[in-house]
């Protein structure tokens, strides 16, 4: 049985719709990534889940019961907000067993489980402290924690890394990884960060415009992405997308010629493909800097990775291309280089966005 | 070092302008008070020093005494029950609403108001034979109060005037108060159960506590100093049932002349202002402290 269900949601603020008919199926213990960028909706979704906002139309469903009519406070849900929000004049201690006091959790459960939290968290020598004096790690871990006495069966996080700097939102990565592992609950994270979704989901969940555009494993998403907006949003750097036209032949696979002229065979079947304009999608490890090359492209800029190098180029008939080289590339902005192209890994999008993929991913 | 000093005599001298006239206009006076508080002063000037004389006086004049009372009865009448009804309005008025922005308007008009057409108002509303008070009870079959001329009615009336004359600030104050509150503590605190009674006591009251503290020291310190609508509506009367210390200092010291005897009264009165809202600022930073700087 799924954890958590919504079938049919919708919303609009005033005018403006921003939820159109979503639906989705969380299993028991899954982490689901929601993921997409500002005002795709999905920071609605999350707070339409929670019960800080009503939907228009549509149901939420947790292990078998209806919590899109109930209060927040019943829903069984917890969750971790952006900014914290923590209750600045309870100490850490009081912030974390607010909830239970609440519902009427006897003392004793409630020293038990603040303390049990604060072990796992590492923030025990902190209880009587107030949120003021601690640093914004060490409140993130106050706001999981105040999440986690409550035992709930679906934990909410919205954009948790985002308030952190650098190095602590690496080790909060791992350690929200880690808790993932000991809870015994779902997790909905929202976030803009494809990085955080592609590391730490079991699913992620696509949104853009209102509606979901795919929901699949992280490498699925990555490898087989549903239409052209999911291909250019996911992966860093972005996917580069080429004018081609089919070549008439007589194979199962689809060949392509590009604007330069020069032809790709790709591992996209070609009986599924409608005749018109098409786009050939090409992440950058699929195009290399080879001498021998077929494609010949104009080097405009040379991003150093360390242990890769990212060449962003144009082809003959001005196309822009990313492609990449080993960290010791002794490519130079200007240069002429040529481009090996795998065509095996190309995806292959029509005129409407859905993509194309080849049949077999290559080993 | 020269740098420094060269900086610093820049900096003095941006506030120079301000500094020169508070000075002036405040310190000066201030001293001076003081110092004539020490004298015997009349309309033709110099006077004599008598040492502690005029506070001795004070001390023993039964009138220095009630106006005492009085004022502190009437603050006592005032600051509390303005505290609490201006939190109430303003969590009433704490939405986006169109109409709350009307009503905020209309709570905060009285305050532009000056406090002879405040008295006036009230004058209307207040007086038993053709008040607005009185036609109701009249229409009631009940005999009309006569609140400006009884006793024990007569500091109630200047309170209930003095707080419909006020409102405005401290309303506004909460108001503000209330914007600081982030939305999602409410929300937190809406997940973690809390009804809205729990919520109103552990997030909103604890968020307005240096709001709160500032409301009483102002309104204390603005109604110990209670005058027009005393003068005005009951000039003090029913015999000395409504005169407050301000009142008093100025029937002294420009009703019968004594300068000195007045700036004496007017002293007391600076210090007791000044041990109050003291008192009250050092509660509110020791409490600060205790909470680690938030």
């Amino acid at each position: 049985m799924a954890s958590l269900e919504l079938t049919g949601v919708r919303k609009a603020f005033g005018s403006t719709p921003v939820l159109d008919d979503v639906s989705l199926s969380i299993e028991p213990r899954e982490f689901i990534a929601f993921l997409g960028p500002s005002g795709s909706g999905k920071s609605t979704l999350l707070r339409i889940i929670a019960g800080l906002e009503s939907a228009d139309a549509g149901e939420v469903w947790l292990d078998g019961r209806r919590i899109d009519p109930l209060p927040p406070g019943d829903r069984g849900v917890a969750m971790v907000f952006q900014h914290y929000a923590l209750y600045p004049h309870m100490s850490v201690r009081e912030n974390m067993a607010f909830g239970l006091r609440n519902a009427r959790v006897p003392a004793d459960e409630i020293e038990s489980r603040v303390s049990e939290a604060a072990r796992v968290l590492e923030i025990a020598e902190h209880l009587d402290k107030k949120p003021g004096q601690l640093s914004g790690g060490q409140r993130q871990r106050v706001a999981i924690g105040r999440a986690i006495v409550k035992q709930p069966k679906l934990f909410l996080l919205d954009e948790p890394l985002s308030n952190l700097d650098a190095a602590l939102r690496m080790r909060t990565r791992v350690e929200l990884a880690q808790l993932k592992q000991k809870v015994d609950a779902a997790v909905i994270m929202v976030t803009h960060d494809q990085a955080e979704a592609m590391t730490l989901a079991d699913r992620i969940m696509v949104m853009n415009d209102r509606r979901i555009q795919q929901v699949g494993p992280p490498m699925e998403i990555y490898s087989r992405p549903a239409n052209i907006f999911v291909a250019q949003f996911v992966g860093s750097p972005a996917m580069t997308l080429l004018p081609a036209q089919l070549v008439e032949g007589n194979g199962t696979l689809a060949n392509v010629r590009l604007g330069d002229g020069s032809e790709i065979a790709t591992g996209v079947p070609r009986n599924g493909l409608p005749g018109g304009e098409l786009r050939l999608g090409l992440r950058p490890e699929a195009v290399r800097v080879a001498a021998e090359g077929g494609t010949r492209a104009k080097v405009e800029l040379v991003e150093r990775l360390g242990e890769r190098t990212i060449i962003y180029g144009r082809l003959s008939d001005g196309q822009p291309i990313t492609a990449e080289d080993e960290g010791y590339s002794r490519v130079a902005i200007g240069d002429e280089v040529g481009l090996a192209i795998d065509g095996g890994a190309a995806h292959l999008f029509t005129a409407d966005g859905t993509g194309h993929h080849a049949t077999e991913r290559a080993a | 070092m020269k740098a420094m000093t060269r900086h610093n005599l820049g900096g003095f001298l941006f506030v120079a302008p301000f500094l020169l006239l508070y000075l002036f206009i405040l310190i000066y006076p201030l001293f001076l008070g003081i110092a004539l508080s020490f004298r015997r002063v009349d309309l033709f000037g110099g006077g004599t020093f008598v040492g502690l004389d005029n506070y001795v006086r004070l001390l023993a004049d039964p009138v220095f005494h009630q106006s005492l009372l009085n004022t502190f009865t009437v603050a006592l009448m005032i600051v509390p029950t303005l505290t609490v009804l201006t939190l109430l309005l303003a969590l009433a008025l704490n939405r986006p609403a169109r109409s709350a922005t009307i009503f905020r308007g209309i709570f905060f008009s009285s305050s532009v108001l000056s406090v002879t057409i405040v008295t006036l108002i009230w004058r209307f509303v207040l007086a038993p034979d053709a008040g607005l008070l009185g036609e109701i009870a009249t229409a009631l079959g009940a005999e009309p109060l006569p609140f400006l001329s009884h006793p024990q009615l007569a500091l109630p009336a200047l309170a209930l005037t003095t707080i419909w004359w006020s409102i405005g600030l401290p309303m506004m104050l909460f108001l503000a108060g209330l914007q600081q509150i982030p939305e999602d503590v409410y929300e937190a605190a809406a997940l973690d159960r809390a009804s809205k009674w729990t919520t109103f006591w552990r997030v909103t009251l604890p968020g307005l506590r240096r709001t709160l503290i500032v409301v009483i020291m102002l309104q204390t310190a603005a109604q110990l100093q209670l005058f027009g609508q005393a003068q005005l509506l009951t000039g003090g009367g029913p015999s000395g049932a409504s005169r407050t210390i301000v009142l008093f200092i100025f029937e002294v010291a420009f009703g019968r002349w004594e300068l000195g005897y007045a700036t004496a009264a007017a002293e007391i009165l600076f210090i007791l202002i000044l041990a109050i809202t003291l008192t009250q600022y050092w509660a509110t930073n020791r409490t600060r402290e205790a909470e680690g700087g938030r």
